[in-house]
């Protein structure tokens, strides 16, 4: 079997179902490929925050662009996608930690993204089951988040209304030259070919610079009120930011559902997806000493998931140098949420040869092309 | 806190009761861990009237080395030869050389409107209820579902003065029959059928008989039964439900345990897929007593190293193993059955998903994903043995904790460890080191 079409996206998780709303909105006539459930890898893992981060100015501006699509599409989710527009406190513990409050404040404002800034006092009025006394933290109220795999289902039925066709469960075994083969031996053809397939994206194209880092989470039961925002720690992006060392960080969220979600960890080279006990324990560890209540509540699951890492902590978006017809649209990591409504635009920019509103340059994967070069 | 035994047994029900006593008199140390706070399982719950082969079994453990640790729930599995275990707001580990699961079976239910009425109880729940102390003389009682379970509760609760109105199994009398003649076979288990019989006097037996609709505003006041064509309601106080059993073999599951059709998959000797991890009783094949008494004497002289002792109950065991088959084909769920629920009607009672969510669903993960079925507190425990059986879905891996547990039992055992996380950006773990900063 033989079919032609505008484009073919690989991967229905965040990212691929992004590309496929995008793209069919535009009149493209899509298919989508996936291979389980909608949603259902790393997008179901994470922990569906809507973030502005400012690791980078490339991270900066990819993640702001992303942020007000989301604002923008916010209206449109069902009740499923639990959109909650709670706001994020980056949590200092010290002066040191308040000058870099300081210095974040300045960083968005200059992007113009409103933050305040709250002294130790405000801070634990805020959220009282924090550690007491903090030094003081950043709000930004315009994160926000969300609940993936229903975020994921939500753009791919726009997709679908669209005209975009789904292929599930079924798998790209093969993509070049404008053709993608399915695991039952159906071939797709079209102009461009969408790899969105996260971390699993090195399976068609095994010369990537990607890697799985793979993270814990916990969800609690149902304590509506007790965490008000999505609570970050300074360290956050230090420890992200490590490429070589296993590090936890403390990050909780408060659901719709009133559950709270802990995080965060991050390992390298750790290919098992079972729950590490060691770093789990690192993990509510960290989680206890800046809440220290969050020890007695009735912890439901563990799970694991691996993140889509490139070496330079940003995106590969935009054409593959060894065969333009392969679109990637990968490399994630720990954003994809946030950052696959600009992703898709990015792509469907390029597609139709519009110019982007933020420069794809700095997401291109020729970026790595000497390693590419080697393939 | 922490503690080493020979031998841990996880369950006191009958099989893990034997398998603890058993491995005890071989002169090993053993530690008997049950979440309820008094040993006895489902069957010999405490407070009952227990047959005298049950009280046998519990007075000669009181007067064993056994270690009680009653009102312990396992909850994790965090390294190799280790389970930890919660109790209120304290939490242990236990170290063991072997490891036997009696971790027994749980009531499948079945959704149906008005399922989730006040007074719409599991039919081994309301028993468990009237053995804690809940009034029943005078009662109004309707038992329904399938298997041997019905007349047991249905004897008890009216020798507890219950108004037995009905007894509806949905098996067909055919069914019976056969299960019937493999209790012939059996001499105490047809004395115990008769028994039971005889208590529930004055109960009508329906068979191919099931409820359709469980009616009333604020609680349960009809419900509405069908067998064949015939339909009809009858006002009661109590509808106690049970569509057979599901055995609770999410912790071998967490232990890597290999299983087939739902069940534990183990040797003669109750020797699992996983070295020095034994499985005995219901989680092997729902089986009853006598059999669950069988395998964990099994289970526990094996794993004391009494090999050949062990051995010698081997066809014992394997004499019960018809009655198992006959239990199994008895209580095969018909098939209409999969259409009493309506749309509007709950299946998922943690996070009130309802049947026409789950509709068109491609798998449990899927249904898990985007309905939240499953994902609430129970652990998808009840909606996932009534899923697998409305939609032909599978479970998919089992992950800590097996029970919902404190999220300082996942770091580590004992008393609060307040330590930071040093406020350095990052705390590195060391691939060898036990020690987290």
């Amino acid at each position: 079997m033989s079919e032609v079409w505008d484009v073919v996206v690989a991967g229905a998780g965040i990212v691929g179902a992004a590309c496929a709303a995008e793209c069919a909105g535009l009149g493209l006539r899509t298919a989508v490929v996936e291979a389980a459930e909608i949603g259902g890898g790393a997008t179901a893992a994470g922990m569906g925050h809507i973030v502005v981060m400012d690791d980078s100015p490339a991270q900066m501006a990819l993640t702001h662009y992303s942020q007000t699509l989301w604002h923008a599409l916010s209206p449109h989710l069902g009740p499923a996608v639990e959109y909650e527009s709670c706001g994020t406190l980056w949590v200092a513990v010290d002066d040191q930690e308040m000058d870099e409050v300081r210095r974040k404040h300045r960083v968005y404002a200059s992007a113009g993204i409103t933050t305040e800034i709250l002294d130790s006092h405000s801070l634990a009025e805020a959220e009282p089951h924090l550690r007491q006394p903090l030094a003081g933290a950043l709000l930004v109220p315009s994160d926000g988040v969300l609940y993936p795999p229903c975020a994921a289902a939500c753009l791919m039925e726009q997709a679908q209304h669209n005209g975009a066709r789904l292929y599930a469960p079924r798998r790209v075994v093969f993509a070049r030259a404008g053709t993608a083969r399915l695991d039952d031996g159906t071939e797709l053809h079209a102009a461009h070919i969408v790899l969105a397939g996260g971390a699993d994206t090195v399976q068609l194209l095994p010369e990537l610079p990607i890697r799985g880092r793979k993270g814990h989470l916990v969800i609690t039961d149902r304590y509506p009120g007790m965490v008000r925002h999505q609570l970050v720690e300074l360290g956050y992006l230090k420890s992200a930011h490590s490429v070589t060392t296993d590090s936890v960080a403390f990050n909780v969220q408060p659901r719709r559902t009133g559950q709270i979600l802990i995080g965060s960890s991050r390992q390298y080279g750790a290919e098992d997806s079972a729950v590490d006990h060691e770093i789990l324990a690192a993990m509510i560890d960290r989680t206890r000493w800046y809440l220290p209540d969050a020890g007695s509540l009735s912890a439901i699951r563990v799970w694991t998931g691996f993140r889509a890492a490139t070496p330079d902590k940003l995106p590969l978006i935009g054409p593959w140098p060894g065969d333009e017809t392969l679109i990637l649209a990968t490399g994630h990591e720990g954003l994809g949420i946030t950052t696959s409504l600009a992703t898709a635009r990015l792509v469907a920019d390029h597609l139709l040869g519009r110019k982007p509103k933020i420069s794809i340059e700095p997401y291109l994967p020729e970026r790595f092309s000497r390693s590419l070069a080697h393939a | 806190m922490s503690a080493h035994f020979d031998l841990v047994v996880v369950g006191a029900g009958p099989a893990g009761i034997a398998a603890a006593i058993a491995a005890a008199r071989a002169g090993r140390s053993v530690a008997l861990v049950d979440d309820n706070p008094a040993p006895g399982g489902q069957i010999w719950r405490h407070g009952a009237h227990l047959p005298a082969a049950a009280r046998k079994w519990l007075v000669e453990l009181q007067a064993s080395s056994v270690v009680p640790f009653y009102g312990w729930r396992v909850i994790d599995h965090p390294a190799a030869r280790l389970i930890r275990a919660e109790s209120g707001a304290d939490c242990t580990d236990l170290q063991y050389d072997r490891l036997i699961l009696a971790t027994g079976a749980r009531e499948r239910f079945l959704p149906f409107p008005g399922w989730t009425l006040p007074n719409v109880l599991g039919a081994g729940g309301l028993d468990a209820m009237v053995r804690g102390g809940l009034p029943i003389a005078g009662k109004r009682v309707v038992v329904a579902g399938t298997g041997p379970l019905l007349f047991a509760v249905a004897g008890h609760l009216a020798a507890r003065g219950a108004k037995i109105l009905a007894i509806c199994e949905q098996a067909q009398l055919g069914h019976l029959a056969s299960f019937a003649r493999c209790l012939l076979s059996d001499p105490a288990k047809l004395f115990q059928g008769a028994g039971y019989m005889l208590a529930a006097r004055g109960a009508r037996l329906h068979t191919g008989c099931w409820p359709v609709a469980a009616a009333g505003t604020t609680q349960l006041e009809s419900v509405t039964l069908c067998q064949g064509s015939r339909k009809w309601t009858v006002a009661c106080d109590y509808l106690a439900c049970g569509f057979h059993l599901a055995p609770n073999t999410e912790l071998a599951q967490l232990l890597g345990c290999r299983t087939a059709y739902g069940f534990v998959v183990t040797d003669d000797l109750q020797r699992t897929s996983v070295t020095d991890v034994f499985c005995a009783g219901e989680p092997t094949g729902i089986g009853g007593v006598e059999l669950a008494l069988i395998e964990g004497q099994i289970a526990g002289l094996a794993a004391a190293g009494k090999l050949r002792d062990a051995q010698s109950l081997v066809p014992r065991r394997q004499r019960k193993l018809g009655f198992v088959a006959a239990l199994r084909e008895s209580c095969t769920l018909n098939p209409s059955l999969r259409n009493l629920a309506d749309e509007d009607t709950i299946v998922c009672r943690c996070e009130d998903v309802r049947h026409a969510a789950l509709r068109g669903r491609a798998s449990w993960r899927d249904a898990k994903l985007h309905t939240r079925c499953g994902m609430g507190p129970c652990q998808g425990r009840i909606c996932g043995v009534a899923t697998e059986f409305l939609f032909a879905w599978h479970a998919d891996s089992v992950r800590p904790p097996v029970l919902p547990a404190m999220v300082s039992s996942l770091a580590s055992p004992g008393p609060t460890r307040n330590q930071p996380a040093s406020l350095s950006a990052e705390t590195a773990i060391s691939a060898h080191s036990k020690e987290t900063p």
